[in-house]
Formats: structure tokens, sequence, C-alpha cells
């Protein structure tokens, strides 16, 4: 009962939460709802037993990603609205309704439920960090090191693209600069 | 009762969400933010199915998504400064540099 | 005996392939005299096989396998008994004289070289073509033959006539190959085999319906390769060839693949007797129909074409009539005298500055005296007077068409023989004899080399005496041939010689008396015989106007109508298509990143329900 509650009561937040992300024309709006849907989503995953992936979603998306968006944002001009000319919205609603009903159709047939059987069923009277940790450091230890790693080239991507000399392109470098730079 | 089924819809739902986003919005910031929606509804029905199979394998997918996510948005991030600073503009429509 | 097999088989091929090095380079003596030696090497190696399966030996070797895929096996096999001993021995005798003479002929020639290697080449495919022991190589030899005969008929390329008798001969040939070929599918589809002695075997077990479409269809083949009629036309066109490449390819050995066909696939003819009939009543017809033509054409080269074909039509009578070795034992004589014939023409063709008319000839004995003796001598023997060769095979033919009671074509063949005499006869007094000629239009004939005249001796010789052989030869192949004794009664027998003999001398006599006499009157020339002999009885007409000219216009239609309109309008169709829908497609292709994604949604969409549609899983 309770579970139902929380469930349609969280569904209903972050499906407005995202509806306001995307429909919204400002973009500072838009950055804070989709942290509070983020936030909505992490309720999930407690929900679903999956408290550590919830805290991950939390410390990650809301905390780290959302204050990089507003880090980011700070260089952008955010307190005017955003200029958009959308085309054909009503195409964008069908590709997307249409989209959706198909997914529904997929999911709600059953078509694979029959054919799934666990591969690493959870243990009984492990909590689920617990669990979560166990299976991180024996099956996926390689996948885990490599997105270690790639986060570290990410963060590095990240600074050098945003870094000091932020007047020059490193990627859309054109000759002349380099000459006009040359010549200074 | 809340069941898998519940939870793949909404699933959906969100991931339909993020693509009206993707489809409609032409500035490239929040062009990202919806793609930061479609990452979140595809974990939400990882978790789920985790849940309901009884299996990590899932939770272990939604983790790795985060971590490619994070990534996402440093690079994006990165790439969208610079870009802001040649032209200043994040609309779409002013990249046609790919025109065919 | 294996190694000889092997050096008469592959001596020629080397000469050839070591000719062929020097193809494009000016005049080199040395590829002459390599190829020629090598001929020689193959000669020499073929008569010891011919002493060795004299008296019943056979040898047969197995190269390798060649084809061996489902249920097709056929091993690249030879085999040389008595008949195939014999071919080679007529083979090698004649080309090396060939290649000798041609190396005087073509000495002038700027492709000295290239001819050499089409020479050689030649006869390698025809030691294929005689040697193979079974049908595959048989006819892997014979579309050799057909390719080199085809280079060599058009050797002087530059001259039209001469690429268009390579064409005819070559298109005409494949017609009749085509008939070989079913010939050859329903032997494998019947038999299982086409090994020769595995294909005899079963003969009389086979189904008569069979038998005759196998040796009907095999015999379409014979018919083409030896210009029998309707697909005569082409050997007398293929004289524009050079010379040496006449006597060897058109007279002495390609042509008689056809008889060598009939005669190796004996066992099938003797088994269907209606098949056989039509050879035989065919070839009467041929030889009569030749003989006649060759009564008044004007071209020295010509008629001794149709003179060949002719006498191929008698080699086919005996053939039919089942007597093959008759058939065979002519085949060589036929190539000696024959093969002499053409290189004498060569001779006189060389002194006149390639003039081939030979009413602008006459009296050249008195420069060309060597020439005008081997020549006559290769009359003689065409004519079929005792003692040269042509008699006995001759004589022989006629004796087996009287002795199996079929009068007509003895009628005919006899009939044939005097008319042989008659042009064999005015040939060599128009060219040698009577007034000179040649003096009108300027020419300044002179001797062929000392050479060249020697390198015609063996073939005189031969020419000469041949006919001597009769029984040894009789003997040798009596042992895979059926030999049949005729039983005629000795007065007939005797009366049969003389009057053939009567026949042709006085063939003989009449050409002598007339055209010593400065001919006949220029009133035949108006007569409507003289003019359908003249006129190859409109044939070569008919062809042109009935076949060739329906067959243009056909190919017309099918190129303006069908191919321009349907096949062409229907690529054209799929291309503009596509092409369209490139153009349509296009703003796909806009550069605008948003565009780009709603196209990504559309495929999502397509995707997604191609994956509900068409789940693997449900």
């Amino acid at each position: 009962m309770f579970e139902a509650i929380a469930f349609y009561l969280f569904s209903a937040i972050t499906i407005a939460m995202f509806a306001i992300t995307v429909l919204s024309k400002n973009a500072l709006y838009s950055m804070s709802a989709l942290a509070a849907g983020m936030v909505m989503i992490s309720g999930f995953f407690f929900l679903l037993d999956a408290d550590f992936l919830g805290v991950v979603q939390i410390i990650v998306y809301t905390g780290a990603v959302m204050a990089l968006y507003a880090f980011g944002m700070m260089f952008f001009d955010t307190t005017r609205d955003v200029k958009e000319e959308i085309r054909a919205p009503k195409l964008v609603f069908l590709l997307s309704g249409l989209s959706a009903l198909l997914l529904v159709i997929a999911l709600v047939a059953p078509i694979v439920s029959d054919h799934i059987t666990a591969l690493y069923p959870m243990t009984e009277g492990v909590e689920n960090p617990q669990a979560v940790g166990i299976v991180l450091f024996t099956k996926y230890l390689v996948p885990f090191e490599v997105a270690a790693v790639m986060l570290l080239v990410a963060m590095i991507a990240g600074i050098v693209l945003a870094g000091k000399k932020m007047d020059e392109s490193l990627t859309l470098k054109v000759e002349e600069e380099f000459q006009e730079k040359g010549a200074k | 009762m809340i069941t898998l089924s519940h939870y793949l819809i909404l699933s959906a739902i969100l991931f339909c969400i993020g693509l009206i986003g993707v489809y409609r919005r032409k500035n490239l910031l929040l062009l990202l933010f919806s793609t930061e929606i479609l990452l979140n509804a595809v974990n939400i029905g990882f978790a789920a199915v985790s849940k309901f199979y009884g299996d990590l394998t899932g939770q272990m997918f939604a983790f790795f998504i985060i971590a490619i996510a994070a990534s996402e948005v440093a690079v994006g991030l990165g790439l969208m400064i610079v870009w802001y600073k040649r032209r200043g503009t994040l609309d779409l429509d002013s990249m046609q540099s790919m025109h065919g | 005996m294996e190694t000889y097999l092997y050096i008469a088989l592959f001596a020629p091929l080397v000469g050839s392939l070591f000719a062929a090095l020097f193809a494009n380079r000016p005049k080199n003596i040395v590829t002459g005299i390599a190829t020629s030696t090598l001929l020689f090497v193959a000669w020499i190696s073929s008569v010891v096989l011919l002493m060795h399966v004299m008296h019943g030996e056979e040898v047969h070797v197995k190269l390798m396998d060649w084809i061996h895929a489902g249920g097709l096996y056929i091993p690249f096999g030879f085999v040389v008994d008595q008949v195939t001993a014999t071919m080679m021995f007529v083979v090698t005798t004649v080309s090396t004289v060939v290649h000798i003479y041609s190396m005087g002929y073509m000495d002038h020639d700027r492709s000295f070289n290239r001819f050499f290697a089409w020479l050689s080449a030649f006869v390698f495919s025809m030691m294929v073509l005689v040697m193979s022991d079974n049908f595959a190589g048989l006819f892997i030899g014979w579309e050799g033959v057909g390719l080199c005969s085809w280079a060599l008929i058009g050797f002087w390329y530059e001259r039209e006539s001469a690429s268009w008798a390579a064409n005819e001969a070559f298109i005409m040939n494949r017609i009749a190959d085509l008939g070989m070929l079913i010939g050859i599918f329903l032997v494998y589809w019947n038999f299982g085999s086409l090994q020769y002695d595995e294909v005899f075997a079963q003969v009389a077990d086979k189904d008569h319906t069979l038998l005759i479409m196998v040796t009907a269809f095999l015999f379409i083949g014979a018919m083409g390769k030896s210009a029998q009629f309707p697909l005569h036309t082409w050997l007398a066109d293929a004289m524009e060839g050079p010379t040496p490449v006449s006597a060897l390819i058109h007279a002495a050995t390609m042509v008689t693949a056809g008889v060598y066909l009939v005669i190796r696939a004996n066992p099938l003819y003797s088994a269907v007797p209606e098949v056989s009939y039509f050879v035989a009543c065919l070839g009467a017809f041929v030889a009569l129909f030749a003989a006649s033509m060759a009564l008044v054409n004007r071209d020295l080269k010509r008629i001794i074409a149709y003179s060949t074909l002719s006498q191929l039509g008698y080699m086919f009578v005996a053939a039919g009539l089942g007597a093959y070795w008759i058939a065979l034992f002519h085949l060589m004589t036929h190539a000696f005298f024959k093969a002499l014939l053409f290189l004498g023409a060569g001779n006189v063709m060389h002194a006149m500055d390639d003039e081939l008319d030979i009413f602008k000839m006459g009296g050249l004995a008195k420069k060309m005296k060597w020439t005008m003796i081997l020549m006559t001598l290769a009359s003689l023997a065409l004519a079929g007077i005792y003692p040269f060769a042509g008699f006995f095979s001759k004589d022989k033919i006629l004796e087996a068409a009287f002795a199996t009671d079929h009068y007509v074509l003895w009628t005919i063949l006899w009939i044939t023989a005097g008319l042989t005499a008659f042009y064999s006869f005015r040939l060599v007094m128009l060219v040698f004899f009577g007034e000179e000629r040649y003096k009108i239009f300027g020419f300044h004939p002179h001797e062929a080399y000392k050479f060249m005249l020697w390198a015609m001796a063996p073939l005189a010789v031969l020419a000469v005496i041949a006919g001597f052989f009769e029984h040894s030869f009789m003997h040798m192949v009596s042992y895979v041939l059926p030999i049949e004794e005729y039983h005629v009664a000795s007065g007939t027998f005797w009366t049969l010689v003389v009057v053939t003999l009567g026949i042709a001398a006085s063939g003989i006599a009449v050409a002598v008396f007339k055209y010593s006499k400065g001919g006949f009157s220029k009133k035949w020339e108006e007569t409507f015989i003289y003019k359908l002999l003249f006129n190859q009885y409109y044939i070569p007409k008919i062809y042109d106007e009935y076949i060739c000219k329906p067959y243009a216009e056909l190919s017309r239609i099918f190129w303006k109508d069908m191919d321009l309109k349907v096949v062409d309008a229907t690529v054209d169709f799929i291309a503009t298509t596509i092409y369209k829908s490139g153009m349509a497609s296009r703003v796909v292709q806009s550069g605008n990143l948003s565009n780009m994604l709603r196209w990504m949604g559309v495929g999502l969409l397509i995707l997604l329900l191609a994956a509900i549609f068409y789940s693997p899983v449900r």
C-alpha cells in the first residue's frame, strides 16, 4: 500500500518535473526541474531496494552533474528566455507519442519475461550496498576500472576544453587563427 | 500492487518525455538535459528489472550508465563552452557546417 | 613408348610457345628452324609409335585427372592405337614438310614468327584431337584446331576478305560444334562416360533411337569440320589464308577430322545403318557437287579446295558404307597428294606475285620445271591413275560401293572420278602449258627456292608409293577397325578397275586435248549451267539472302526494339529511380542537427515496430 502511494506520488512528480525541463523556456527553470526530477528518481531506487544506486544517484546526479551544469550555465546568459524556433511541433509529439505507445506495448506484452533467469541472485540477509560491492569487485571489476579511467579522461577533457585559453578553440581552430597568433 | 510493468511503463513515459525534448529543443544545453532524462528513464527500468528478477546485473548497468552520464556531462559541457565562446549562441540551427 | 607419345604430343607445343615469344619481333629464321626441328622430332616419335603399334600393340597413358566433379570423371588420357598412329604419321609428316616449306614461302612476310607460332599450335591441337582417348579431349583438340584455323585463315588480317573468311569459317564451325557438343552430352548422359572404350562397349544394349540421335549430332560436328554440304562454303573462302596453311589445315589434316571422328566412333555408326547410309549419300552428293564446281572455277586455290571437298565426300562414302579402313586409307593418301598439290600451287602463286586466276597463267612449265613435275604427279594421284596413291584408295572406295550393291552411289562416284581427272588436268594445262598468257600481264615468274622443292619431295614420294602399302595398312588397322572382305568376282573386279581407270584417263585426255588447243569457246560461259557452277550453285548468295540478311534484320530489331526499348529502358529506369530517390532524400542531409535527430526518431520508431512484429522470442 505504502509502496503504491509512494510510486504514484513519485511518478507524478517526476513526470511533471521532466515535462517542465523539456518544455520550459527558461533554462534556469529547466535545470532546477531536472535536479528535482533526479532526486525523485533516487526515490524510485530506494523503493526498488537499490539503496546504493539511490545514494549514487543523489551524489552524482543531483550533486555533481547538476552542480556542473549550474557552473556551466554561468558562462551562458541564462536570465533571458531561450529563443527557439520550433518547427513542426506536432511532428515531435507524434513521433514521441508513437514511440511511447510502441514501447509500452512491447513492455506490457509478455515477450521476454519467461526467458529471464537471474545471473547474480540477490543474497539473502545481505544489505544492498554490500551485495553490490561483491558483484562490482568480482564480476564487473574490469568494467569498473575502465569506467574509472573513462571518468578520468572525461575530467581531463573537460578541464582542457573549458580551461584557461577559452578565447581559443582547440577543436575548430582554423589556420588563419594560428597565423594571427603567430603574428602577435 | 506495483508490478514490473508499472515501472517499465513509467520508464517508457519518461523516456518519451526525453525524446520530446531531444526532438523539440534547439538549445544545446537543454538538449543535454533531455539526454539526462533519457538515461535516467532507462536507469529506472534497469533497477526495476533487477529487483523483480532478483538479479544485480540491472543495478550494475544502471551504475555504469551513471558513470557514463557523468563523463558525458564533463566533455559535453566543455565542448559547449568552447562553442559558445566562438559563436555566442547555442542554437542548433546555427550549426550547419555538416550541410550536404 | 610413353616417352615417344609425350614427345610427339608436346614437341609442337614447345615449338609454338617458343615461336610465340618472338611473335611481335621482326622475322627471325630461328623460330622457323626451331619449330621445324621440333616437328621433325615429333615425326620421328610418330614413326616409332607407328612401328610399335604395327603389330597390334597399343599405348595408353593417363596424364592426369582432368575433371573429377560429382559423377563426372574425365581423365586426361591419350591412346595410340593403329588409327591414331596413322593419323599422327599423316599429321606430323605433312606438318613437318609444311613447316620447312613455309620458311621459304613466308620469307618476306613481316609476321614470320607469328605464323610459326600458330602453325605449331595447330599441330599440337591436332595431336590432342587424334590422340585423346575420350570425347572431351577430342573436343578440346577439335576447338583448338578451329581456333588455329581461324587465326591462320585470317593471318593477313589487314585484308578485309581474309578476316571475313576467317570469321565465316569460325562461325560455321561453331554451328556444327553445337551439334557435336549435343552429341557428346547425349553420350555422357546415356553412357555415363566419355572414354571411347567404355562407350563403345555399351553400344549393344542401348536404345536404337538414342544411337541415331548420338550419331546424327556427332556427324553434324563432323560435317562442319569437314565442310560437308550445307556447311561447305567456308572451305573455299578459307583459301584466303597463306597457302601452306591451306595445304596443312584445309587439305591434309583439320578437314579430315570429321572423317576421323566417324572412323573413331565406328562402333556407334556400325550400329545405326540409317545414319551411316545418310553419311554415305551425303558424301557421294558432296563429291559430285564439289567436283562440278571445280570444273569451271578460275581460282587456282579454290579449284584445289573444291577437289578437297570432293575427296572428303569420297571418304565419307567409304565410312558410311562401313569400310572404315578404306576411308582412313584414302584420308592418308589424299593428305599426301593434296598437300603436295597445294604446296605446288603455293610455288605458282609466289612466282606469279599472288595472282590466282589460272587464265592469266600458262606455259609456266618452262620456268618452273620441278613445280610442274610435282604438281603433275599430285594431279595424277588425285585423278586416280595407276600406280599413284589415289588409284588404290579411290578404287577401293568404288569397289566397296559396288560390292555392297549401292549402284547409284557407285555411279555418282564413278562420274566424279572422271570430273576429278578433268579439272585436275585443266588446272595443270592452264597453269603450266599452252600459251604464255602471263607475259601479257607483265609477270616475271621464277622457280621457288631449292629447299622448298626438296621439302616437297617426301610428299611426292609418298603420293607415288603410298598405295602399295594397302595390304600392310589393312592388316595394321584391322586390330581396331572392322575389315569387311568384299566378294566381287574376279572378272567384275577387273572390269571395275578398267572402267574407273578409263573414265579417269578419258577425263585427262579431254582436258589435255581441249586446253592444249586453247580451251572451250567463250559461248560456254553464257550457258546456264556454266553460270550455275561458276556461282557455286548460288549457295553463298542464298545464304546471304535468306540467312544472313534476315538474321541481320532480326538482330537490328532486337537491338532497336528489344535492347534499346526494353533492356536499356529497364536499366535506365532503375538508375533514374535511384538517382531521383537520392535527390529526394538529399533533404535529410540538411546538416541541421535537430532535423537529423528527428530522422533518428523515425528510425527508432521503425526499429521498435520491427522489434514488436518480428520479435524472435515471442
